[in-house]
């Protein structure tokens, strides 16, 4: 598959500015400016920036509380990442959700749950829908290592197999559940290799490299909207920071981080789009200030945004 | 200084006293009925190494080792269900879910296998779940529940709800040493923020019986929890506007001490119930209905409640505390029904 100049441009963009949000979030939380707890997903964003970018118009896709960055490429304003981490009225779900759990429908982003992995059944349903509707649509869903022990999760790749679903089952393989590493988690070395249980095509690739995942999820997505069902895609990273604000994460050695820190997914991608020419110094300052200029507002815009009112405490429970 | 404190320290006059907070009483009762007991063993997500989400565990399984400290895999249904299965063959284990909130992923085998063995088999299930529940801490609907009362609608099961250090580490003895399913909810707002002195010696608090934290003749003030603490402040301040309150802790909702309930509203007259759990069918309900059925005769006034409102428990801090019961609601409620 040869990937455009516009799409690896894209990719390139998309990540940094997951970067530079997640980077904002963390210091805002350092400094006790918002009341949310943070998930940051640095080191992952190839994965989700990849996949989210494989997806067209009508598809769905479910993120789990890491990957919040995955929601840009498929719409999401920054303003409301940072407004729903403040709890402010003009988030999605107007200061009742915190963290990443935000979503919009009209995106086809759904609004998840911390429950674990609650989406991977839920998107199974979607693409169900798609199949009964015969919509030309894709439901794509992002699972933890760590939650792929779940019941849900292998419920979900039956329930999409048997009935040759159009759905994309992504694991993010980051090595760590919280603290619990996989060794702990699992027995398999290979995540995708649950999918044989289920007669699913599985495959494990390289989490870093964004033209790596962009391409391989592309595949299962043009597969799962051609009618041949449902694939699983083990991507493998690393998590760079600890599972949530809190977590210094002591029980990740240093030269398991040193190691991947070399294998950064945007460090290694600007430098290759440099040596081929995608990219220039001068776009590379100019992505940068674009970013930097869309965080500020955002920033600015969650600050400045109201709290809900306390008379709407009530409302909207059942439609 | 609170009553509970007074009451505590009148109680261990003679004996050493240590400080503990709610969280260290909760450490102490796991230490020490893990030294008393080889048949008791821990099981949860990220408590070996990590000592736990909150650090209860903390130290843990460097004294214990890994047999009797488990990380598990991230799956509530798996381990849940092996721990029944582990009681059911002689061992008694306490198994932590990082969030009540997360609980419900291991529903079926809570209701279904452990709560409906014994009236069938005769066969005990030696199994405590405990779990950190409540909301204050800005943590959103998903980690902010208090869903005790789904569980007290189980028969089978007991569900314990402690609201001081000195009453936690007692009863999480008492749920270890049971041979019942018992569902263990900390209330997480209270695990750093409370503290008191604790005696040196091995005590245990029965399970099934309430507590009258404050002696009162006015009104009687049934609450658990987190909400103990502002019932306590609230009863303080009414003290000043003439109301005497009296205070009682239920600290086991599932069986409810109806007796203790009873008898302090015959007294009283008057009642209200406070808690931080949603208002319809949370335990509030039940109190009211006993209380209607045992003491009709005795009461001058309506049965009040004080609760969160039919709804999810939200983040944004504005809304969360409007969602809490605070202190302020107490007083109004309890002034109302003085002056009824
Ligand atoms: C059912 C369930 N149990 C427990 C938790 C608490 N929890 C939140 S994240 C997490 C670890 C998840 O690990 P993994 O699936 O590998 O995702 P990662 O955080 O590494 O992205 C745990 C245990 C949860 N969210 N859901
Ligand atoms: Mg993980």
């Amino acid at each position: 598959m040869r990937v455009n100049k516009k799409i690896k441009i894209e990719l390139y963009y998309y990540m940094r500015l997951g970067r530079a949000i997640e980077e904002r979030l963390e210091s805002l939380y350092r400094q006790g400016r918002m009341p949310s707890a943070i998930y940051l997903g640095r080191g992952q964003e190839a994965i989700t920036v990849g996949a989210a970018m494989a997806l067209e118009d009508g598809d769905t896709i479910a993120t789990t509380h890491r990957d919040v960055i995955a929601m840009l490429p498929r719409g999401m304003d920054p303003k409301m990442i940072f407004a729903q981490h403040y709890g402010k009225v003009t988030s999605p779900t107007k200061g009742r959700g915190e963290a990443t759990y935000l979503g919009d429908m009209s995106k086809g982003i759904f609004t998840t749950v911390s429950m674990l992995p609650d989406f991977y059944p839920v998107s199974a349903g979607a693409a169900l829908s798609f199949k009964l509707q015969k919509m030309p649509n894709v439901a794509l869903a992002f699972s933890g290592d760590g939650a792929t022990s779940r019941g849900d999760f292998h419920e979900a790749l039956n329930f999409a197999s048997v009935l040759q679903l159009p759905a994309v089952f992504v694991v993010e393989n980051n090595h760590f559940a919280y603290s619990t590493p996989n060794s702990k988690e699992m027995k398999v070395d290979q995540i995708s290799t649950r999918a044989i249980a289920y007669d699913m095509e599985g495959s494990t690739i390289d989490g870093n490299d964004v033209l790596t995942v962009y391409e391989n999820i592309k595949k299962a997505v043009d597969k799962a909207r051609g009618g041949k069902g449902p694939t699983l895609i083990e991507a493998v990273t690393m998590r760079m920071k600890g599972h949530s604000g809190h977590d210094p994460m002591n029980y990740v050695p240093e030269e398991l981080l040193e190691k991947w820190r070399k294998k950064d997914p945007i460090d290694n991608y600007q430098r290759r789009l440099k040596k081929e020419g995608t990219l220039t110094k001068e776009e590379i300052v100019r992505v940068s200030e674009e970013i930097e200029k869309t965080v500020e507002d955002a920033v600015a815009f969650a600050e400045e945004s109201p709290f809900p009112r306390e008379e709407d405490l009530v409302l909207d429970v059942y439609r | 200084m609170s009553t509970v404190k007074e009451k505590v320290n009148a109680t261990n006059k003679e004996a050493q006293l240590k400080q503990s907070s709610y969280l260290e009483a909760i450490s102490l009762a796991l230490w020490e009925e893990l030294e008393r007991d080889d048949r008791v063993f821990l099981i949860g997500e990220d408590i070996g190494v990590y000592g736990g989400a909150f650090k209860v565990t903390e130290g843990f399984l460097d004294h214990f080792g890994e047999d009797r400290i488990i990380d598990a895999p991230l799956e509530e249904t798996g381990f849940i269900g092996a721990a029944i299965g582990a009681a059911l063959t002689g061992l008694r284990p306490v198994v932590e879910i990082q969030y009540a909130d997360f609980i419900s992923c291991g529903w079926d085998q809570i209701v279904n296998v452990a709560a409906k063995m014994h009236y069938r088999s005769f066969e005990p299930v030696p199994i405590v779940i405990r779990s950190p529940s409540g909301a204050g801490l800005r943590a959103g609907p998903f980690h902010s529940q208090s869903p005790e009362a789904w569980f007290s609608h189980v028969p089978g099961l007991k569900v314990v709800v402690p609201g001081t250090p000195y009453d936690a580490k007692g009863l999480l003895k008492s749920a270890i040493r049971d041979d019942n399913p018992v569902i263990f909810f900390e209330h997480k707002y209270l695990y750093r923020r409370l503290k008191e002195d604790l005696p040196d010696e091995d005590y245990t608090i029965p399970i099934g019986k309430a507590d009258v934290k404050r002696f009162g003749e006015d009104i009687s003030l049934i609450t658990y929890g987190a909400m103990l603490q502002k019932s306590l402040e609230a009863a303080d301040r009414l003290i000043s506007e003439g109301i005497s309150m009296e205070i009682i802790d239920l600290r086991t909702i599932y069986p409810l001490d109806i007796e203790t309930i009873i008898d302090s509203v015959k007294k009283t007259s008057k009642a209200m119930i406070v808690h931080e759990d949603i208002r319809t069918l949370g335990i509030g309900s039940e109190v009211a209905a006993n209380i209607a059925d045992a003491a009709f005769e005795y009461l001058d006034g309506p049965i009040k409640r004080v609760t969160a409102p039919d709804i999810p428990v939200p983040f944004s801090p504005i809304l969360e505390d409007a969602f809490l019961p605070q202190t302020d609601d107490i007083v109004h409620a309890a002034t109302e029904l003085f002056n009824y």
